[in-house]
């Protein structure tokens, strides 16, 4: 099995295009640990996509306030930096300095631990993320799977959360949130699946790849043409997954106060900040990666792929949150029965009902 | 399974409250089993204060009761007065009185739809609500010097005439209203889950209502047609021509739309009034409304500070932007009221609220909640 080229084999290649790498390899190899060679370059993987993360979210938070306020007719962020860009970092300067507070009735030990969990499932998230040709962390084999798989952790840290907080806000919160993500996830997945049948692998990698090229030289060959109701539901559902406004009932802030991060102060609430947005990039990406062709574009000449193939992916991903941010400043929340009655009733018969037609399509020879 | 009811204390200290108003709720899961309001967090004595003050000194506190649309609060008490005291009230005036309470109804509606739309999730028609209302409270500015604590309608008038180019900017005003009206109907009313939220949510009966004692939007949102600038005309209303908004179904969209409908139909009156404003003094210059007590009857450039009513009782009241606001003043024939009591809007249309969200899930409580208006200043007093 040929396995598609990842950030490792990158940075190796990188290493030898100014030829250093034999030599450091020499190094190793003296010394006789070949093996520390290859964790220091995934740590250097990791540090990157860490720092991209944070600076992610800084971004994203300040994108958001920005755009709100535009849509409102206000300024927004003006006065910290340049049209008020160090906005987050003021932010996170002012969280680090308050309190820690642990209600006293609170679960102690898991109420510390449900922000890191929530943070690092999200992060998981990154691995088998395709932010571009060979920029990716690691192109598993059961990728899209994976996803789902680590996305179906947020739930249960967050019931955690509100459980440990011993707030009846907080749990009620928890609950909802966790009812919301088992039945978005379900039609997240089948129509996920509509797409590997197309593809035939679950390689995030793969999926991009068969969306190279274009029919009659002008139409991409991107999944949301094939299967514009799969894209509608996948778009639906991820946002749901996200959290956000229309389906923000984990936070539901004028109904439960703040759901179930009432209790949270200082970093705590931090990490349930960076989770949040941080999750809000990378169901993003993986929107589209699944329907809009995830870093695929007309090559430049002179620039390398791997540069292009990034700034594609960025553009579509920010055009997604664009999208989802757009979305909250205009309309209001749905009722929680409401979003589960979408999410059974219609959301997972339509998903049925496109994977069915793809897997006729792909059984018949059509495309 | 075995479950249990769950007690929610929501508020004081809750974010779509609008101020201290606290439920408790008995909660079977989502759905709401029982709704019991506890209010008093802002009592301040107001009935109370106005026995300890002139007739003149207590209009500044009636501004705290709603001040969200405080002029109304001004008239209200001022007319009782004047109908005890008799006091008779230049044209102009009127016109000036029928002015600012219907662009404060205007204010009110907008801030209605802004703090509605807020507690439904969608946070920016509070914003476009604000930017409207600022334009309004910047005429008020000019006006008399305050943006929301007016105290300017007096015994006999008010305490100052339209200041220059008053008259323009309130025309800019409404012609910015009527446009930005249908933008705000194009935003929220076609919005499907606005819709899904609103419809056949809180619906509360004619009959209920009117047993609950509701009036203003609230209640005409529920098919009854009463609005007491249309069934006891005061002030100049019988001259204008306007409707009253009504809608039959008694849910929440309901009485939301009749607010929308208001807005433009006193944007419809501010114009008439604008055509019909007529010149003349903006104060009872002359006053003699105390024959049998002997006060001297004289011409003064203002209105006497310290004056006797006769001893005597008044009910007296108007279609505040809320709904009826009543005022009840006794005289013993002192400075000083023997007795106010104050029938505020917000106060009996809150009763109803039980009604309407027991068996309806949280959402729906803040959804009804909104739609009934009310603002804690005027419910607690």
């Amino acid at each position: 099995m040929i396995t598609n080229p990842n950030a490792y084999d990158l940075i190796v290649a990188i290493l030898n295009a100014i030829g250093v790498y034999n030599i450091i390899l020499g190094f190793f190899q003296e010394q006789g640990m070949e093996y520390l060679l290859r964790i220091v370059i995934v740590l250097v993987e990791i540090a990157v996509v860490l720092v991209f993360v944070l600076l992610t979210v800084m971004f994203l938070s300040w994108f958001e306030r920005k755009m709100f306020a535009v849509v409102q007719s206000r300024y927004g962020p003006m006065v910290t930096g340049p049209r008020g860009l160090f906005q987050p970092i003021a932010d996170g300067i002012k969280l680090l300095g308050k309190e820690d507070i642990i209600p006293a009735t609170a679960d102690r030990w898991i109420f510390t631990i449900a922000p890191y969990i929530v943070f690092v499932s999200v992060l998981l998230v990154y691995i088998p993320l395709p932010f571009g040709e060979s920029l990716i962390l690691s192109d598993l084999r059961v990728g899209l799977l994976y996803i789902i798989a680590i996305s179906a952790i947020t739930p249960i840290s967050i019931l955690l959360a509100g459980w440990a907080s011993n707030n009846k806000y907080s749990l009620m919160g928890a609950i909802r949130a966790v009812a919301q993500d088992i039945s978005y996830t379900i039609p997240l997945a089948i129509t996920a699946i509509a797409v590997v049948v197309f593809v035939g692998s679950l390689s995030t990698v793969d999926i991009v790849n068969a969306q190279q090229g274009y029919w009659f030289w002008i139409i991409p060959k991107w999944f949301i043409f094939l299967q514009p109701l799969g894209f509608i539901l996948l778009l639906i559902a991820c946002i749901a997954e996200m959290g956000r406004i229309p389906f923000d009932f984990q936070e539901s802030e004028q109904e439960l106060v703040a759901g179930f991060f009432t209790e949270y102060s200082g970093m705590k609430f931090a990490m349930f900040f960076l989770a949040e947005y941080a999750h809000m990039f990378a169901v993003s990406g993986i929107i589209v990666t699944i329907f809009l062709g995830g870093w695929t574009g007309p090559a430049i000449p002179i620039i390398p792929i791997q540069i292009t193939s990034l700034i594609y992916f960025m553009i579509k991903t920010y055009a997604v949150i664009f999208f989802a941010c757009w979305l909250r400043d205009t309309v209001p929340r749905v009722r929680i029965d409401q979003l589960l009655h979408l999410g059974w009733k219609i959301m997972i018969p339509l998903a049925l009902l496109n994977l069915l037609v793809a897997a006729f399509v792909v059984t018949a020879g059509v495309i | 399974m075995e479950t249990e009811t769950l007690l929610l204390n929501m508020g004081p200290v809750h974010p779509s409250t609008h101020g201290v108003l606290r439920f408790k709720l008995r909660m079977d899961g989502e759905i709401i089993r029982d709704c019991q309001i506890v209010i008093g967090y802002l009592h301040r004595g107001t009935e109370k204060i106005g026995e300890m003050k002139t007739y003149l000194q207590f209009i500044p506190y009636t501004d705290r009761l709603d001040y969200i649309a405080a002029m109304p609060n001004n008239y209200a008490y001022v007319k009782a007065v004047e109908e005890l005291a008799g006091v008779e009230v230049p044209q102009r005036a009127e016109y000036i009185r029928v002015l600012v309470m219907e662009l404060n109804r205007i204010v009110n509606h907008l801030v209605f739809m802004g703090s509605l739309l807020l507690d439904l999730g969608a946070s920016t028609m509070i914003m476009y609500g604000f930017r409207e209302r600022e334009n309004a409270l910047q005429l008020y500015e000019s006006l008399c010097g305050a943006r929301m604590t007016f105290n300017y309608i007096r015994p006999g008038g008010v305490r100052e005439d339209l200041p220059d180019g008053f008259i323009p900017k309130l025309n800019e005003f409404i012609k910015d209203m009527e446009k930005r009206i249908v933008d705000y109907e194009e935003l929220v009313n076609g919005n499907e889950i606005f819709l899904m939220r609103m419809k056949n949510i809180g619906v509360i009966s004619a009959e209920e209502a009117i047993n609950y004692g509701m009036t203003g939007p609230s209640l005409r949102g529920s098919g009854v047609d009463y609005d007491i600038r249309k069934l006891e005309p005061y002030s100049i209303y019988q001259d204008l021509d306007f409707k009253a908004c009504m809608r039959r179904e008694g849910d929440s969209y309901a009485r939301y739309l009749v607010r929308v409908e208001e807005i433009r139909e006193s944007l419809h009156i501010l114009k008439q009034i604008v055509d019909k404003l007529p010149e003349g003094k903006t104060i009872n210059q002359r006053y003699n409304f105390a024959p049998n007590t002997g006060a001297p009857s004289a011409v003064t450039s203002y209105f006497p500070r310290i004056f006797t009513p006769t001893e005597g009782e008044v009910y007296s009241r108007i279609e505040a932007p809320k709904g009826e606001l009543g005022f009840f003043v006794a005289s013993d024939g002192t400075t000083k009221p023997y007795r106010v009591k104050i029938r505020s809007p917000s106060f009996c249309n809150l009763v109803a609220l039980p009604k309407m969200v027991v068996g309806l899930k949280i959402p729906d409580l803040i959804a009804a909640f909104g739609t009934i208006d009310i603002v804690l200043g005027d419910v607690d007093r």
